[in-house]
């Protein structure tokens, strides 16, 4: 019996606009166990951003339950929903979100800046995060000075610095070239088998989800097969 | 602590993404500029004027008008009727008689200074009590007046403000060829903008058939008045109007300065509301290019209070900016600079812009509050946007 990290209940989700009401995820189960490096595919509009931001906490559902470690998220309110998050998920974007005018230190500091670390302990943490991603030399660049392979791993040592034990990840690799994806992809099975971080990473791209040790594949709002992968 | 810690470190963030936003940051601080630059203009005007206007007056002298009047251009006062005046109870006598003096105002056609474009001076005929009247009024430059002689006195400020009072100078008025033997003081108070020669000369070639225009009268002590005012009004033989000196000039000043305050503010409120629209604008373009920053702040976990205060924090720093500015303009261009303007009573009267601290206070807290409306409705729907949304950056 498989320990579970995270626990999807019947969840559905419709967004409003206006008068419209727009489905997305309709009474969708998932299980996800802890230590996974799951990749989630469909196609475009299919509703993996919407269920990847369920799963970080970053929004609720209409209905159902999701339950993260011990915690019904979906019944946090959005300021313990925010702290939550500060705590327990690390993110990763498809366009790295760096904020522009920090160097890559402070980008990756600005999480513990929700704790109640030292100055000198945060800029500690943030250089040991620098250098699980292999940018110990890049630590005083800023974003405009690094490649698209290098932000993202500034983005990945954000996400990691407050050692989180969930990792959400969007189309982490959808701008970057192949080889430089499947660098980062490496770097993000490393961090699934020696640092322990469960992974959801949603991707369009078969080669990325060959990385991941299972595949889920949604269309319209459900899961419609489950594949074994290596 | 930790969440000051926050609001600190992301407010400094933004600050110091500032530069990179130089041009719409700019929209901001140059409309506040204005606005403060011209409120604080008009409003130091109003000041200047007040203060011209407040020094003048002593309780116990009186204006005295015909009745009916309330300015001296369109009153008249016979040579008979100022005798009555000058006997009547609780005037002050010294050695030369009853302290009344008989005095003529007029207006004199005659340049600026700077340009040639006529403008209008008081022209004041005064006897020789007028300066035991006026007692303030000091010799500041050349020799008092000699009655019986076509001689003329100028206020320091009309002397400043129009061509060819120069000691020494001769100079045509109202078909007068006056000499200009000094220049008088009275210790910045309105009568400095006028000129003043030879009652008896100016009233002889001026067609009234003698008298004046109206008298100043001063009393053994302000509490006279009532009884002053009493044997006046009690006299069949006269019809006369007497107003305490301070009253005169402070409702003349009232008028005056009220128009300015209104005018001031009406223009001021116009333009905030303009400034107001390039805050917003600005303040919404700050937060809009940076949606997906401040997104990814909240998305790692931090609260709306942050984001808001960052960005009225910004706003504010703009907004003081471009305060500070307008106030360093108004200072720069208007203090100090002299302006005359036409009022019923005073045709031209000289004042000073005085743009004191305290104006410059209140058109920093002017712009404070442009500032702070500019931003806090940009930055609470940025911290109300769902962070979602916000991300996919729409
Ligand atoms: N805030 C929103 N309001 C309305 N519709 C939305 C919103 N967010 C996403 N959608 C819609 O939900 C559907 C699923 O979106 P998304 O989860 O981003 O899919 P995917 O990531 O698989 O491309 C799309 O049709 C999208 O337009
Ligand atoms: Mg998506």
């Amino acid at each position: 019996m498989a320990d579970n990290l995270i626990k999807i209940d019947r969840v559905s989700k419709t967004y409003e606009r206006g008068e419209m009401q727009i489905p997305v995820l309709s009474e969708l189960s998932l299980d996800i166990a802890r230590g996974e490096f799951l990749a989630l595919m469909g196609p475009s509009g299919s509703g993996k951003t919407t269920l990847l931001n369920l799963i970080g906490g970053l929004d609720k559902p209409t209905s159902g339950a999701i339950t993260v470690g011990s915690e019904r998220i979906d019944q946090l309110s959005q300021s313990a929903l925010a702290k939550w998050r500060s705590r327990n998920v690390g993110f990763v974007f498809q366009f790295y979100n760096l904020l522009p005018v920090l160097t890559a230190q402070k980008n990756v500091e600005l999480p513990l800046l929700l704790t109640s670390l030292s100055g000198s302990e945060r800029r500690k943490r943030a250089l040991a995060a620098l250098a699980i991603v292999g940018l110990s030399d890049r630590a005083g660049h800023r974003p405009n000075e690094l490649s698209g392979g290098q932000e993202q791993r500034v983005a990945i040592a954000r996400a990691i610095v407050s050692d989180p034990t969930l990792l959400v990840c969007d189309e982490p690799t959808g701008d970057l070239d192949r080889a430089t994806a499947d660098e980062i992809l490496d770097l993000l099975r490393l961090l699934n088998s020696e640092h322990g971080k469960t992974i959801v990473m949603v991707t369009h791209d078969p080669k990325a989800a060959d990385h991941a040790n299972h595949s889920l594949h949604l269309d319209k709002g459900k899961l419609v097969s489950e594949d074994a992968a290596a | 602590m930790n969440a000051l810690n926050q609001i600190f470190a992301i407010t400094l963030m933004n600050l110091r993404s500032l530069p990179a936003r130089f041009g719409s940051s700019m929209v901001i601080v140059v409309g506040i500029a204005g606005v403060v630059a011209v409120l604080i203009a008009l409003l130091s005007m109003a000041k200047g004027f007040e203060a011209t206007l407040k020094g003048v007056g002593d309780p116990s002298r009186v204006v005295v008008l015909r009745g009916g009047s309330t300015d001296e251009m369109s009153s008249g006062i016979s040579n008979q009727q100022a005798r009555l005046i000058e006997n009547k109870p609780g005037v002050m006598r010294s050695e030369s008689g009853s302290l009344a003096a008989g005095e003529t105002y007029v207006i004199a056609d005659i340049p600026k200074r700077g340009n040639d474009s006529p403008a209008n001076m008081p022209l004041r005929g005064v006897e020789a009590k007028s300066f035991e009247v006026r007692d303030e009024v000091t010799i500041v430059s050349g020799r008092a007046l000699e009655f019986g002689r076509y001689e003329l006195i100028a206020g320091v400020k009309a002397a400043n403000q129009f061509q060819g009072l120069d000691v020494g100078n001769h100079i045509p008025l109202r078909g007068v060829d006056w000499e200009v033997v000094g220049l008088f003081s009275t210790g910045g108070t309105i009568h400095e903008s006028e000129a003043w020669v030879d009652n008896s000369l100016l009233v002889a070639n001026l067609n009234r058939g003698g008298g004046y225009t109206s008298m100043v009268v001063k009393l053994e002590s302000p509490l006279d008045f009532d009884q002053f005012e009493q044997a006046l009004e009690n006299d069949p033989q006269l019809e006369s109007n007497p107003i305490r000196e301070t009253t005169y000039y402070s409702e003349q000043s009232v008028q005056m300065t009220s128009l300015i305050e209104t005018f001031g503010y009406g223009v001021g409120v116009v333009m905030a509301i303009g400034a107001i629209f390039a805050a917003l604008n600005t303040m919404y373009s700050a937060v809009s290019t940076r949606g997906v920053e401040i997104a990814t702040l909240r998305a790692l976990g931090f609260g709306p209070a942050p984001v808001v205060i960052s960005v009225m924090v910004e706003a504010l720093v703009l907004a003081f900016i471009g305060g500070a500015i307008g106030a360093g303009l108004a200072y720069l261009f208007f203090n100090g600079y002299t302006a005359s303007t036409m009022g019923g009573t005073f045709s031209q009267v000289s004042f000073d812009f005085a743009v004191t601290p305290e104006l410059i206070v209140r058109g920093i807290t002017w712009s404070l509050l442009l500032g702070l409306v500019g931003g806090l409705i940009p930055s609470v729907s940025a911290a109300r946007t769902p962070v979602t949304v916000a991300l996919r950056g729409m």
